[in-house]
């Protein structure tokens, strides 16, 4: 490479695409500002969540692999030696992180599981020496290789007396994966990590304290069992209540979504009233670093973060679609909830 | 224990059968170090889903290891796992709790134990739709799962759908990956080898 600056392959992952697009938006912004060169992998596919290993081992480390042997070709490209962590690729989403570097892990470590794997990638002209890509959270990179010092010197509309709830959740610490290639992870404090606090107090924000800031939202138990998630996204949300947070800083789009698109249908649940925004880190970054609020994705939370950025004279859109609120009722008939449909539907979608 | 250090090699022709212990092992990525456990309850005690487990991760381990598959395939202790890994990094022993969690559910599914609830459809429901597409549509796959799935439910998911819609967060249709039939082949290839795993028994292929 002729550039100066290192290079980084950028792994969005499904959700940023579209449900998670305010991190995505604010992520670029701001990789700009820190002069981080972020190169999207061409044609990734999804990493299959945790949903994949519970069916098929093979299967999914072969989808999981697909991406890192694209990142192989892509950023380091050569003699497909292996082994040394040629190329990095960063993923903003922790699920991402966490299954494309223990799959990396797990193809270093157990040769036949490489074989089986690379079988199957051969079937679709791909191959992937273990090792050769290594596996960063995008908020690892930022404090880590850009660095506290650099991010200090963007902020020139600080956060003053916005109280953040600095929110980690469980798989940027965790899980360290064992033996010596422990490096693969983020090396910090398990279960109470401080980088994001030093982080979001250097925007000048005020970090509350958040004993609860590497407990389990509840993942995809939204999706299985209601009752189990209900009750985590309620304890996350009263401990930063108790705590008087403002506002939640996340760096997770599954965190994000569980803790603001459910946060209604919890408050219902418990009879309690929560009223807290969550936002991605990288949104806080931006607004502190002068980028309008506008072009860093606010408006997309359904908990409105506009009243709090008020407060401390930064204004932010309000939810899109939220002027059309006043309850109106939908024409369609309550069975005719908003269904996906396959790309052959979709005509019949009237939207 | 004692059992797994008696056992006899017998000539190279009829495989030992393994034990539950050592199949679960073997079917877990990398090492496993089930074998280590020593029953302290550290993970039953750190894990969020402790209170609705059947059984507490320190109790199924004592399952495995008395051989008592049934038991332990049947129980809602590994679907109710979220992956959070607080067991893992407090384990004494270093076992590596989640992964063998993974392993259980194939091995559940594989078996017919898979009564469950939910949790197996939905991740059905996902990799269908990764396997057609190459990602995912996440929420998308929310909402048609749980009007499969939990129609009483059906109207709290709809406003919050119609939340996520108004916000634009919600996609209709799934991103279709360029190399889609490059993909395709890979897990296709991945599927065959997985029916030849189970052919000749390589448990830690499976
Ligand atoms: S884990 Fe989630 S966000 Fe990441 S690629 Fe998979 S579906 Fe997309
Ligand atoms: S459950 Fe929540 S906190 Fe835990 S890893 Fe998943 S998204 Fe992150
Ligand atoms: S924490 Fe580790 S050693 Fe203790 S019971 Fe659980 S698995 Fe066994
Ligand atoms: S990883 Fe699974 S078993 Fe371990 S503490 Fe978390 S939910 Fe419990």
């Amino acid at each position: 490479m002729t550039t100066s600056r290192t290079q980084y392959g950028y792994y969005p992952g499904c959700s940023l695409e579209r449900s998670a697009s305010a991190y995505d938006v604010s992520t670029r912004a701001i990789a700009a500002a820190l002069g981080l060169d972020l190169a999207e992998l061409d044609d990734w596919n999804c990493c299959g969540a945790t949903e994949y290993l519970a069916i098929n081992k093979l299967a999914a480390y072969a989808l999981i692999a697909r991406n890192l042997a694209l990142a192989e070709k892509q950023f380091a490209p050569g003699d497909g030696s292996g082994g040394a962590h040629k190329a990095q690729l960063v993923a903003p989403c922790s699920a991402c992180f966490l299954n494309l570097r223990k799959a990396d892990h797990h193809l270093q470590e157990d040769k036949t599981l490489a074989v089986k794997t690379n079988e199957a990638l051969a079937a679709g002209g791909l191959h992937y020496d273990a090792g050769a890509v290594k596996i960063r959270h995008l908020l690892d990179v930022i404090v880590s290789d850009v660095g506290y010092a650099r991010v200090k010197e963007l902020v020139v509309k600080p956060l003053t007396g916005l109280r953040v709830a600095p929110y980690y959740g469980c798989l940027f610490s965790r899980p360290h994966l064992g033996g010596e290639r422990r490096t693969q992870g983020v090396r910090t404090n398990p279960e109470y990590p401080m980088e994001l606090d030093r982080l979001l107090k250097l925007l000048g924000a005020e970090v509350v304290y958040f004993p609860l800031k590497t407990h389990c939202c509840g993942g995809h138990m939204t999706q299985i069992s209601a009752d189990v998630a209900y009750e985590l996204i309620r304890r996350l949300l009263q401990n930063a209540a108790d705590f008087q947070a403002d506002i939640l800083a996340t760096l997770c789009p599954m965190c994000q979504l569980n803790l603001d698109a459910y946060q209604q249908q919890v408050s219902r649940h418990f009879g309690v009233k929560f009223n807290l925004p969550i936002v991605y880190f990288t949104q806080l970054m931006g607004l502190a670093f002068g980028i309008e609020a506008k072009a860093l994705g606010f408006g997309k939370e359904i908990v409105s973060a506009a009243p709090a950025l008020a407060r401390i004279g930064i204004q932010a859109p309000l939810p899109e679609g939220e002027a059309e609120k006043p309850k109106r009722k939908p024409r369609r008939p309550k069975e005719a909830l908003p269904l996906p449909v396959m790309p052959a539907e979709s005509e019949e979608m009237e939207l | 224990m004692l059992a797994e250090t008696e056992t006899v090699v017998p000539p190279r022709a009829a495989k030992p059968p393994l034990s539950f212990l050592q199949q679960v092992m073997a079917a877990t990525p990398g090492d496993s170090r089930l074998e280590m456990c020593i029953q302290c309850g550290t993970c039953g005690g750190s894990c969020p889903s402790g209170p609705d487990m059947d059984y507490t991760p320190r109790h199924l381990f004592a399952l495995i290891r008395a051989d008592m598959r049934d038991q332990a395939l049947s129980s809602n202790t590994f679907w109710y796992c979220v992956s959070c890994y607080y067991c893992v990094v407090r384990c004494p022993q270093q076992v590596y709790i989640t992964d063998i969690m993974a392993a259980l559910k194939r091995m559940a599914i594989r078996e017919g134990h898979s009564l469950h609830g939910d949790a197996p459809d939905f991740s059905q429901t996902f990799i269908g739709n990764v396997e057609r597409y190459g990602r995912s549509f996440e929420l998308g796959l929310a909402t048609r799962y749980h009007l499969t799935h939990s129609p009483l439910r059906k109207v709290g998911i709809g406003t919050l759908a119609l939340g996520m819609m108004a916000r634009d967060r919600l996609a209709f249709t799934p991103t279709r990956i360029q190399g889609i039939e490059s993909l395709q082949a890979i897990l296709h290839k991945a599927h065959e080898l997985t029916a030849e795993a189970e052919r000749t028994g390589e448990v830690e292929l499976l």
